[in-house]
């Protein structure tokens, strides 16, 4: 429980961290954007939406820092983000709100089977080193050192095309409306398996390398020697003993590299022009949409804390030793 | 606030080949090289420092020039084919090495010397300047870093390059100083350095001389995936048009033939060669890396022929950790006298 505790405390303190940042961020920008917004749109922004836009940008010039910096946690736990520059007047929650289940589903859901099939794959290649999984480890490296995006590209190149199966951009078939139905759900697949795939090939290999060695240190431990001794059967030994005890690094090693990982997977979405976050980031930079930027930040900074402590109470399951205290 | 170990600090053994200050170790120290992988991926990489620094010159055209060959296939003339205004897509390849490199190895120094301060410092002085050099680096390893570098880097106008290293430098050192944390939080006990302390030697010179050299590899392998996460996030920036789009990399093309529709077009020398050049950089990179993580830990080598015939005619696969046991022979072997106690005893 302490271990828990101790996770809960650091990823508050990150939260804070990253919220922090994210006021800061905006205080580089040069000039008054909320101006040059105000210009472009004339007297169609109501007095409170300007009044919010200044206090996310800190362009109120008569408050003093900290009081800009009370105002900003006020506006964010009232889920107040700002407006969208790119999708004016809607507000940046409900932007990243209609774009935020198509991220969760996609990256969310690869990064998870990619870390479930490499491990695997590291199990066997770390247990029978010097077999044929060994010879894939250079293949792998390769495409693991390919940008996401430009994997993204090929596939484009090579699996879509007119007439083919594989539509080379969007989440779903033009002119459908999103609903749990017969003709949304298929279409919304059929548009995932090749943005799924460009992820999953380039993000195994980091899991197959870090079991493989895992496993390779692990038989050489005491424990294995007498799992042999005592007779165990070859795979008893290589699950249960083995690849248990080799998990574990791998796990904590999930959490922390879920940065990395989301960070990369969202340039997927921007090649396949998937409606996702990574696409909305995409946009947003493109038309210097500050406030959506900064939202978009905030969300996956939070996705990720979430994941990883997820992945801590995994860790906690499968760890006997961290239940103890 | 502790992390869970990662695989790092359990793979790399305490000392292992490193710590042999002698004459011997002083005539092995080209070793390394001696492994394939880390020879592979060194002579790669020797190849496109050197395109870095010549690649400018020896450039058939000005990346720059627009000329008639509009959107040409690969050529004797134009070695990548051209583009939509028809410029040469391998002077931009040539030119835009620099660049990458430039960026890549100046955020790697940056990152290093960072993580190199910071992780030493928090593992060898320990107590409240550890905690907090710790929560420090982990903040940032679990902050999303590419989003952040997009925003930061968007906040500028066409950020220059030297701008957009010092970026990547300044968020990517976390993981390299949990790593060296780890390591001198394990080697400050011991007792060559205990042994130092004893005989007074002052704390800048135990760290600087008797921890940091035992700490070369992993500063080493901390500095290589710092460039292959630096030149990932260079390309990124530009092929999404953050940096700026001027100047010459790998990821500028990507970006001009993504905005130019080159796949619809079928050009596909348009993106093909930037990317293989990225992925043959960051191959040979992992390669080094892999390299001195089996320098090492020998354990991690893929095992060569490891079969060894045993008296009898039979072969076993040697493995690590493992005690061949061989099972009893299908040929009917020659039965000992079981009622023979004391033979019986003698041999088992």
């Amino acid at each position: 429980m302490r271990f828990l505790l101790q996770r809960v405390a650091f990823y508050l303190f990150t939260a804070w961290a990253a919220i922090t940042l994210n006021f800061f961020i905006p205080r580089m920008v040069p000039g008054d954007p909320v101006q040059s917004l105000i210009s472009r749109n004339q007297g169609r922004i109501s007095a409170d939406a300007i009044a919010s836009l200044r206090v996310l940008f800190g362009l109120d010039s008569d408050r003093s820092l900290w009081e800009q910096y009370v105002a900003y946690w006020g506006q964010l736990l009232r889920g107040d983000l700002g407006l969208s520059f790119t999708f004016f007047p809607a507000p940046v929650s409900e932007v990243i709100g209609s774009s935020l289940p198509w991220t969760v589903g996609l990256v969310g859901v690869t990064t998870i089977v990619s870390f479930l099939l490499g491990t695997a794959l590291g199990v066997g290649a770390g247990w029978r080193r010097g077999s044929w999984i060994d010879g894939l480890l250079p293949a792998t490296t390769f495409l693991s050192s390919i940008p996401y995006f430009w994997l993204g590209l090929v596939a484009i190149a090579l699996f879509a095309g007119p007439g083919s199966f594989f539509p080379s951009s969007g989440g779903y078939e033009p002119g459908l409306v999103p609903a749990f139905d017969a003709y949304f759900i298929p279409s919304a697949l059929q548009h995932s398996i090749l943005p799924a795939a460009t992820i999953l090939v380039s993000s195994m290999s980091g899991w197959i390398l870090s079991m493989r060695n895992m496993m390779v240190t692990v038989a050489s431990e005491d424990y294995i020697t007498v799992a042999h001794a005592k007779g165990l059967s070859e795979r008893r030994v290589a699950l249960s003993y083995a690849a248990r005890n080799a998990l574990l690094p791998n796990v904590s090693g999930f959490a922390l590299s879920l940065g990395f990982i989301v960070g990369g997977t969202l340039l997927v979405e921007i090649v396949f022009s998937y409606p996702g976050l990574g696409f909305q980031l995409f946009q947003a930079v493109g038309s210097k949409d500050y406030p959506l930027m900064q939202g978009i930040f905030l969300i996956i900074t939070i996705s990720v804390l979430v994941a990883n402590l997820l992945a801590d109470v995994a860790y906690l399951l499968l760890d006997p030793r961290t239940r103890k205290s | 606030m502790t992390l869970s170990p990662s695989s790092i600090e359990q793979v790399i053994p305490g000392q292992g080949a490193m710590a042999q200050p002698s004459a011997r170790a002083r005539r092995r120290r080209f070793r390394f090289v001696a492994n394939g992988k880390a020879a592979t991926g060194l002579a790669v990489l020797g190849v496109y420092v050197l395109l870095a620094v010549i690649g400018p010159w020896i450039a058939p055209y000005d990346p720059d020039a627009r000329s008639a060959d509009v959107l040409q296939a690969p050529s004797a003339r134009h070695w990548f084919g051209t583009t939509h205004l028809g410029q040469d897509i391998f002077s931009q390849i040539l030119v835009g090495a620099r660049s990458v490199m430039v960026v890549g190895l100046t955020a790697g120094v940056l990152a290093t010397i960072l993580s190199i301060l910071i992780g030493v410092t928090a593992g060898y002085l320990g107590g409240a300047a550890d905690e907090g050099l710790s929560a420090v680096s982990n903040v940032f390893l679990v902050i999303p870093a590419l989003p952040l570098i997009i925003i930061v880097t968007s906040l500028v106008d066409q950020a220059s390059d030297t701008l957009v290293a010092l970026i990547i430098g300044l968020t990517s050192w976390a993981w390299g100083a949990r790593v060296l944390r780890a390591q001198t939080l394990s080697l400050r006990r011991r007792d060559y350095v205990e042994a130092a302390r004893a005989t007074g030697e002052r704390t800048w010179r135990i760290i600087g001389f008797e921890i940091l050299p035992n700490l070369t590899a992993i500063i080493a392998s901390g500095f290589v995936g710092t460039v292959i996460f630096a030149v990932m996030s260079e390309i990124t920036l530009a092929f999404i048009g953050v940096s700026s789009v001027s100047s010459w990399n790998w990821g500028t093309i990507l970006f001009w033939a993504q905005g130019q529709q080159a796949l619809a077009q079928g050009a596909w020398w348009w993106f093909v060669p930037a990317g293989l050049a990225i992925a043959l950089l960051g191959t040979a990179l992992a390669l080094i890396n892999f390299g001195i993580d089996e320098f090492v830990s020998p354990r991690l080598r893929t095992g060569g022929r490891t079969r060894i015939r045993t008296a009898d005619g039979r072969t076993v696969a040697m493995r690590v950790g493992f005690t061949p046991v061989l099972a009893p022979n299908p040929a009917p072997v020659p039965m000992r006298r079981p009622a023979d106690p004391t033979r019986e005893d003698a041999t088992s």
